[in-house]
């Protein structure tokens, strides 16, 4: 078998170094009667690497693959071009196969690359500080909100309705067992969003304002004053970003006043591979910092002097605190943190705001065609490269007749919100770089037929 | 003949002693690299767009007007710099790397180039169902495979990460409990658990508390007994144990544990001891989680991404969460979410993540499965577990081994400090072994060993590699014995020395800040 170097000779060898007559026998701890005696029945045996490959082309296959169709899904993950030196980095072995940085002597490589992606990372939300990453952007976004509850002693957290139903889904499950209090609701297809009902429903027990920027629907709105009555009442203002690109283009939520930003990197160098990895970025305020969950890379010196980076802050992790941590994340998502770094380093500043641009110019372009299909209205008065249109028709239905045309025609609503009769003609619409004019071509007739 | 008129010559080493320092700071092939805010330009990139086109646009006033400051570089600088980066970082490419409960074997370079293929890595999460049959079908394969291999009865496939699935299978056990009105406090965990038990159960609204170990390095069966009663909702055991001792009371264990009316978790981090010898699921457990990471050989990537789908028993299974992919009876694949919940899975304890869980990470755990087979796997196990007991027997007579007297070990060796020189520790031992080229192995865990050393060399390495292993480990340890006090200036060799953690801790720089503008003469 390819991955296993003993010989039948090594194994007898060793066997009696170890003294014991046959392998059965080191597993004598295992009661006789559960062992199993030979290969798992009814389990296929061992496969050569061409036989494997074949089965999982044959896997792949029955997708239809985003880069192969005219392609507009977002909410959540975004499709952008990814530059081939990206993947080569991080398939370099020394990446690839390392362990988290315990022994930073001999992780530097892995040690300075996180500590220049909480360096990006923070920059990019304007925020003082970031962590080394967490899963994704749904669970960094419930961190958040148990970070705010340690920090400002609230249980209340009041949850725009623009921020994505799934990350939504995610923190109601875990509020059920830890008993904190979420405000939530749904959102209108309308223009504006719901900022004057955050701001109202703020009070003393208001632990955090949660926030997504851009919203479910593709929309931006000024976060300013919803900090300011947050801050005002002593609660925090926690700012959700699934779409990082768009950052290059407008205003970080540091800078509106967000005491925690958190979100989801895919879109910068990690692919849509079904929905993960991904990978969590977070950053918050330096005097939060002690009660920030993950793992934190730090700058230091070594013994003759020399600049170098150590995991640091490690009293609030689980291998020190244990049930007193500040979270119980262990592994987090280096590998597709070092993705988005080394494609961040790729674009650099001035790369980022043409990439940008170039995906809010596209945006533009087919928001103004599809509004013009009778019966189509824009949704959005503002919004980067993702808008949503409501249908006269009902959207899901409309999105697999285009299925049927080859064409992956955007999300619909009644997907994120079955049963929402008020959102069922929604469609939400990404548009990226990625994007050609005969894509815009088929997806304009496609949509034109689907709610004819 | 001709002549050479470059004053070429082939060289024949001289024994002048050279320049210890140089200009540069590089030694050779150990090179220095700066970080990307001080040699990168924001004015600088490494890709190249299409024209923009020119229109007005829709940004509600909200544009930036503020630099950001991050820095590009042209793709030649960018790939050197993490190049020059990667060669700072030890792998398991490069050696072994024991590090005990983490499993770092091999990574098939297959399982690369599978989950790359366009069907699974350019496939967006909320595309329409029939899109993305075949991507359902290899979650489908994956999740029958684990059952097969556990013995259990359901399984959730979406959490991230070993302790993510921790979480899930304590929620599970909560809604189980709620379902039937019994709301239990307590969550019972051994002394010897992975930090991430502990940190999970509280962050689950459980409070902890421990139960001891006996000598043998084993969970204490009578003071668990003693302590189960009807404020106890889980006990999480990890098993094979973090001594790496299979608990041989395992049955009666959950036998008693269930009597009590709680549940049995088990940490599934050592799984690639047992993989195919024996079932989980036949030693009474309720929920488990699988590090892909670790027993199916995804890589590590220097701290993740992991993936830990969590088996389930019939107790639990219904209370799985949302969303996961179901196999219908005409063979299409169907995702169960929010939407259908209600007839389909109504028990369900809500949603872990925002999509799917790492399909990334599937693909490659399912090829690697596929390639070894039900019967590569159980010699996974096995040549595991000869490996370290290899070692454990190598070295027993120079380490104190402290439950080598009880028997054979499972997929990992432990030793403790006991006879080391004064003033010498586990962490000198273990950067001397950076010296001699090695990964150290896991220090100072678990805790009820005095300043243990946990050596797990997986099965992957060959005898010529675990012989190596041997020699540099006897050396070390004679040294330590001898109380050699230059091992506390070790690693020597590595790209740094020792580094000042306490300093970074007392004085936290997360971020790079770029250095002040020099103050203008007066």
């Amino acid at each position: 078998m390819r991955y296993l170097p003993l010989s039948v000779a090594n194994r007898s060898d060793m066997l009696r170094v170890v003294g014991a007559s046959s392998i059965d026998e080191l597993f004598r701890d295992v009661p006789e009667e559960l062992r199993l005696r030979g290969p798992i029945e009814g389990l296929p045996l061992h496969a050569s690497e061409l036989a494997v490959e074949r089965h999982m082309t044959a896997l792949s296959r029955r997708n239809m693959v985003a880069g192969e169709v005219p392609f507009f899904l977002g909410c959540g993950a975004y499709r952008h071009h990814v530059p081939a030196s990206v993947d080569h980095i991080i398939q370099r072995g020394e990446f690839l196969t390392s362990y988290t940085p315990y022994q930073p002597e001999i992780a530097q490589g892995t040690l300075q690359l996180l500590f220049e992606f909480q360096t990006q990372v923070a920059r990019l939300f304007g925020c003082e500080v970031a962590n080394a990453s967490m899963y994704d952007g749904s669970t960094s976004m419930w961190e958040a909100i148990s970070m705010a509850h340690r920090i400002t002693r609230r249980d209340k957290s009041v949850i725009s309705s623009g921020v994505h139903p799934h990350y939504v889904r995610v923190a109601e499950t875990m509020a059920k067992f830890t008993e904190d209090r979420l405000d939530t609701a749904l959102p209108e297809l309308s223009a504006a969003t719901d900022a004057e009902r955050l701001i109202a429903s703020i009070d003393g027990e208001t632990s955090a304002v949660v926030v997504q920027y851009p919203d479910i629907l593709g929309r931006i709105t000024d976060l300013a004053p919803i900090a300011e009555a947050a801050h005002a009442a002593g609660a925090l203002l926690i700012a959700v970003v699934t779409e990082p690109v768009a950052l290059g283009l407008i205003k970080s939520p540091g800078e509106m006043g967000a005491d925690i930003v958190v979100g989801e990197g895919q879109s910068i160098g990690v692919g849509l591979q079904f929905g993960g990895p991904y990978v969590g970025l977070f950053a918050c305020r330096e005097k939060h910092v002690r009660q920030m969950p993950g793992r934190l890379a730090g700058e230091t010196v070594d013994a003759e002097g020399n600049r170098g980076f150590v995991l640091t802050l490690s009293t609030r992790e689980q291998h020190i605190r244990r049930e007193k941590a500040t979270s119980n994340i262990c592994t987090s998502s280096v590998l597709c943190a070092m993705a988005f770094t080394a494609h961040l380093t790729l674009l650099g500043e001035k790369g980022l705001r043409q990439l940008a641009s170039l995906n809010h110019a596209r945006a533009c372009e087919v928001a103004e065609r599809l509004a013009a299909i009778p019966g189509v209205e824009l949704v959005n008065d503002a919004f980067f490269n993702e808008f949503t249109l409501k249908l006269p028709v009902e959207a899901r239905p409309a999105v697999h007749a285009m299925v049927a045309k080859g064409v992956l025609g955007g999300v619909s609503l009644g997907r994120l919100y079955p049963g929402v009769d008020a959102l069922q003609n929604g469609l939400v619409v990404a548009v990226t770089e990625t994007v050609t004019d005969a894509d815009i071509d088929a997806f304009e007739a496609a949509l034109k037929e689907a709610v004819r | 003949m001709t002549v050479n008129p470059s004053g070429w010559r082939p060289t024949t080493p001289a024994n002048e002693a050279g320049e210890a320092q140089t200009v540069t700071g590089n030694r050779a092939l150990m090179l220095e690299e700066p970080l990307i805010f001080e040699i990168g330009s924001t004015e600088q990139t490494g890709v190249d767009f299409a024209t923009i086109p020119q229109r007005g646009s829709n940004l509600g006033g909200l544009e930036r007007s503020r630099p950001i400051g991050l820095p590009g570089l042209s793709e030649p600088e960018m790939v050197r710099h993490y190049t020059r980066l990667s060669r700072q970082n030890y792998a398991i490419d490069l050696g072994l790397f024991p590090l005990g409960s983490c499993t770092m074997k091999h990574n098939p370079r297959l399982n690369e180039k599978v989950a790359r293929m366009p069907g699974f890595a350019d496939v967006h999460p909320l595309q329409p169902q029939e899109t993305v049959q075949g991507a359902l079908q290899v979650i489908n394969e994956l999740a029958f495979w684990l059952l097969d291999l556990t013995g259990m009865y359901g399984v959730a496939m979406s959490p991230k990460a070993g302790a993510h699935g921790e979480l899930c299978g304590l929620l599970c056990i909560r809604a189980a409990l709620e379902a039937r009105g019994d709301k239990r406090a307590v969550v019972l965990v051994p002394e010897s658990a992975h930090g991430t038990n502990p940190a999970t159960a509280a962050f689950a609204g459980y409070s902890v508390e421990n139960i001891p170990a006996n000598a043998a390095g084993r969970v204490d069966l009578e003071a668990l007994k003693a302590r189960l009663g009807p404020d106890v909702a889980a006990v999480m055991i990890t098993n094979p144990n973090t001594c790496g001792l299979f608990e041989p009371d395992m049955k009666a264990i959950s036998d008693a544990v269930h009597a009590a009316g709680a549940f049995v978790y088990c940490d599934g981090a050592n799984f690639n001891a047992i993989v195919g010898k024996v079932r989980p699921g036949d030693l009474g457990i309720d929920a488990m989680h699988i590090n892909l990471h670790k027993t199916f050989s995804t890589p590590h990537g220097g701290g993740g991404p992991g993936s830990g789908p969590v088996v389930l028993s019939e107790a639990l299974a219904p209370y799985g969460p949302l969303p996961f992919a179901a196999k219908y009876p005409d063979g299409s694949f169907k995702i169960v979410e929010e939407e259908t919940a209600g007839e389909e899975h109504p028990g369900a304890f809500g949603r872990m993540v925002a999509f799917h869980g790492q399909m990334g990470m599937f693909t490659r755990a399912l090829a690697y499965i596929l390639s070894h087979g039900a019967d590569g796997l159980k010699q996974v196990a096995e040549d595991a577990v000869l490996n370290a007991n290899y070692i454990l027997r190598s070295l027993a007579d120079v380490l104190d081994a402290p439950f080598a007297a009880s028997g054979p070990c499972m997929h990992e060796a432990i030793f403790s400090d006991k006879g080391f020189g004064a003033g010498l520790s586990t962490i000198d031992l273990a950067k001397a072994l950076i010296d001699e080229g090695f990964h150290p192995m896991t220090m100072y865990f678990p805790l009820v060993v005095h300043g243990a050393m946990l050596v797990e060399p997986t099965e992957t390495e060959s005898k010529a590699a675990l012989d190596q292993f041997i020699l540099a480990m006897r050396s070390i340890a004679a040294r330590a014995k001898a109380g050699d006090q230059s091992l506390k200036a070790a690693p020597i060799h590595a790209p740094r020395r020792r580094l000042d953690e306490t300093l970074a801790a007392r004085k936290p720089v997360l971020v790079y800040r770029d250095p002040e503008p020099a103050q203008a003469a007066e």
